[in-house]
């Protein structure tokens, strides 16, 4: 105490200076490394398993335990492709990007939460798809089409009258916002959302009558 | 200079700019409110403006207003302390000025294109001319890329009036830290099909915003303010600067992890993210220290008494808002429960107000003294100082009222839909119809309201404050101009509790 600050080391302007610049440059350092392994990592379809490829929406997805992992996982199925019809990755992806256009175009993150990200007056989208508000995987894409429809006529709010505003879709828009949930709802959250109970799919597996483009949706 | 008269004639040019800029936060503060009292009240009845001016609109314009005036606030500060700091008149004085108004018609175009245009058809040209669609940078591309060529020309003004004056520490930090925030905003401007990398880089703009360069470049414009309204002593301010920069940055930086918990991103996050987010605090409570030690050290003997408090206000405010409340929730174990709830909508609230909105105010203030003509704004006020108290007591009650509702709705939820409900679409509106919920959204609307009015009262003040004062400023005698002490620190405070 009797001293002033300039002869204690650990008091100097100088001293922290060269921290204040080594703790950034090396912190820096470090996300820039794991930002090189994180993007390799949540490519579509990257050998990390984490994001699925778009093709993934030609089978059925499901959220089930891991074990291993203490937590619900994804799980690719059989084939049950959405509306019925069997895609290559490009047009999978082609979809999907529509799907995902049309989700920033609407503004829909200033309601909805997407992997729980954006706004809390309504429902987290993660995986809208795999809610068992829509009854059976039969009746799913009929009944989640005409929701996107018609929100208003067919507003489910569960007594609280929070109507989702229509939101005049094309039925493009509606296919490709249907494709892009179900393609987030393959992607590996390390469990989040918990507890989540998922509708009954039970319905037919897709008979491919000819050679379908298969090995694409890999 | 007449002392309470209004002196804009004679102020420098880089002061004028920087009321300018003062004058444009404070009128989207006000519209930040309004449209936040909306949103707010939707949530109670949503049938309220229904299909003509949606929930999803409103609260898009509630938090790009906020961003855009806590921006406009942060170089108002910067353009208002920058000859000082300097020494030099502002270089560049006409680029500054064009980029002012360039900037503001800018942000005036995508307020109305917000608010009456709102949405477009699923295409890339609707991002680029309408709405981007992320939260918080929603402004279409056009314009992102007009705020980039406007961020470059001001930081050409900043970085070249310091190389023409002098340099100082606090310069130095603030012009690395507007390098870093002005760059970061590129990790934003691109679009991609695949959601995980979308949000990946749409958290580098966000966090690294939010949780490191802005914290830092309130550390910058906190240690000015320190030396200018306590006479605090540099030296001491820079190293407690310098500290703090390697504390936030150290934590901050992969504090970035507590984004990337459920994303996608891979496991290792969840260890990166907890350990280094859960250090964030600790530069929060430095600052704490850094503000209460200088304050007692100059027994609180200040020129500027709301602009004092509203530093102290900063200070605690964001310590607890963003250090305590982010702390709670930052840890994967519980993070999986409250991620997506109220709870971060709370944290959100109490984190911008007391880190941000805080010391944008208690500059203002200080801007106000000059314009004022050094006026007196110690104690004793004519109005005795009402209407500053006033509202500074009416935002705070309003902002830790709404804090405490959206925290009590956010425990209801996380435990209703996410615990119990396994977070389906029937269980988040069971959560939503809860008596908790219910109840914690009427008290977020009456302190909502309560903070409304505190606002209006803060904005009345900055335009009367000072106007019928006669006494100029109170001198502050600044440590740097005394000899270096000899004695010891006991003796130093002694010194200074009988200046006061």
């Amino acid at each position: 105490m009797a001293e002033s600050n300039e002869s204690q080391w650990w008091a100097s302007e100088s001293f922290w200076r060269k921290c204040a610049i080594f703790v950034t440059a090396g912190m820096a350092l470090v996300l820039v490394f794991l930002t090189f392994h994180t993007l390799y990592a949540i490519g579509a379809g990257s050998d990390a398993g984490r994001v699925p490829a778009y093709a993934v929406i030609n089978y059925r997805i499901d959220y089930v335990p891991n074990d291993e992992r203490g937590h619900l996982v994804p799980e690719i199925g059989p084939m049950v492709p959405l509306f019925g019809e069997v895609m290559n990755e490009a047009e999978a992806k082609a979809l999907v990007n529509h799907g995902k256009l049309t989700v920033q175009a609407r503004n829909c993150m200033n309601c909805h939460t997407l992997l729980g990200n954006g706004a809390y007056y309504a429902p987290d989208l993660t995986k809208a798809w795999l809610d068992p508000g829509w009854g059976n995987e039969q009746a799913r894409e009929l009944l989640m089409t005409m929701f996107l429809k018609d929100p208003v006529a067919n507003a489910r709010t569960f007594g609280t009258n929070r109507r989702m505003p229509n939101q005049n879709l094309t039925d493009d828009e509606i296919r490709g916002v249907i494709a892009y949930l179900k393609w987030m709802s393959a992607i590996d959250t390390n469990g989040f959302p918990a507890n989540f109970t998922t509708l009954p799919q039970d319905g037919p597996i897709y008979e491919p009558e000819s050679e379908a483009s298969e090995e694409d949706a890999s | 200079m007449t002392v309470g008269a209004l002196n804009y004639a004679d102020l420098s040019i880089g002061k004028k700019l920087a009321i300018k800029y003062f004058t444009v936060a404070m009128v989207l503060f006000l519209a930040q409110m309004l449209f936040g009292l909306i949103a707010a009240w939707q949530f109670i009845a949503p049938d309220f403006l229904f299909g003509i001016l949606d929930f999803n609109v409103n609260r898009m314009v509630h938090i790009n207003a906020m961003v855009v005036w806590l921006l406009y606030g942060f170089i108002g500060s910067i353009f208002w302390l920058i000859e000082d700091e300097s020494g030099v008149p502002l270089v560049g004085a006409r680029i500054a000025e064009a980029t002012f108004w360039i900037l503001t018609v800018a942000v005036v175009i995508v307020v109305l294109v917000y608010l009456f245009v709102q949405s477009g058809p699923g295409e890339t040209a609707t991002l680029w001319l309408i709405n981007e669609g992320r939260e918080y940078i929603e402004a279409p591309r056009w314009a992102d890329i007009g705020i980039v060529v406007c961020m470059v020309a001001i930081f050409y003004n900043v970085l070249a009036t310091f190389l023409k004056g002098q340099w100082s520490g606090i310069s130095g930090v603030l012009v690395l830290d507007l390098i870093a925030l002005a760059g970061l905003y590129l990790a934003g401007m691109f679009y991609t099909t695949n959601l995980p990398v979308d949000q990946y880089w749409w958290w580098w703009v966000i966090h690294l915003w939010v949780e490191a360069t802005w914290e830092v470049l309130v550390g910058c414009i906190m240690a000015w303010g320190l030396i200018k309204t306590l006479g605090a002593r540099r030296k001491i301010v820079t190293t407690w600067l310098y500290i703090e920069v390697a504390l936030m940055f150290g934590s901050g930086i992969l504090g970035l992890g507590h984004h990337y918990f459920w994303i996608g991103t891979p496991e290792y996050w969840l260890g990166v993210g907890g350990f280094f987010s859960a250090l964030e605090p600790i530069p929060l409570v430095a600052m704490v220290v850094h503000s209460v030690y200088d304050a007692g050290r100059h027994a609180f003997r200040s020129n500027n008494h709301p602009a004092l408090a509203w530093l102290i206000a900063h200070a605690f405010g964001n310590f607890l808002g963003a250090g305590v409340w982010g702390f709670m929730q930052t840890l994967p174990q519980i993070n999986l429960y409250t991620h997506g709830t109220q709870w971060s909508s709370s944290h959100g609230h109490l984190a911008f107000f007391g880190a941000y909105v805080t010391i944008v105010v208690a500059f203002i203030y200080l801007a106000l003294q000059k314009l004022r003509g050094d006026v007196w704004m110690s104690g004793g006020l004519v109005d005795r100082g009402r209407k500053w108290k006033w509202s500074l007591v009416l935002t705070h009650v309003g902002m830790v009222g709404m804090t405490i509702a959206l925290l009590i709705a956010g425990y209801e939820q996380s435990f209703v839909e996410r615990a119990l409900g396994g977070s389906t679409w029937q269980a988040y509106f069971e959560g939503q119809m809860r008596p908790w919920f219910v109840e914690a959204m009427w008290w977020r609307m009456i302190f909502g309201v309560l903070m409304t009015v505190g606002v209006v009262l803060l904005l009345w003040d900055f335009l009367t404050i000072g106007a019928k004062e006669t006494k100029p400023m109170l001198e502050v005698r600044s440590l740097d101009e005394e000899p270096e002490p000899e004695e010891t620190e006991v003796g130093e405070v002694g010194v200074a509790t009988q200046g006061s």
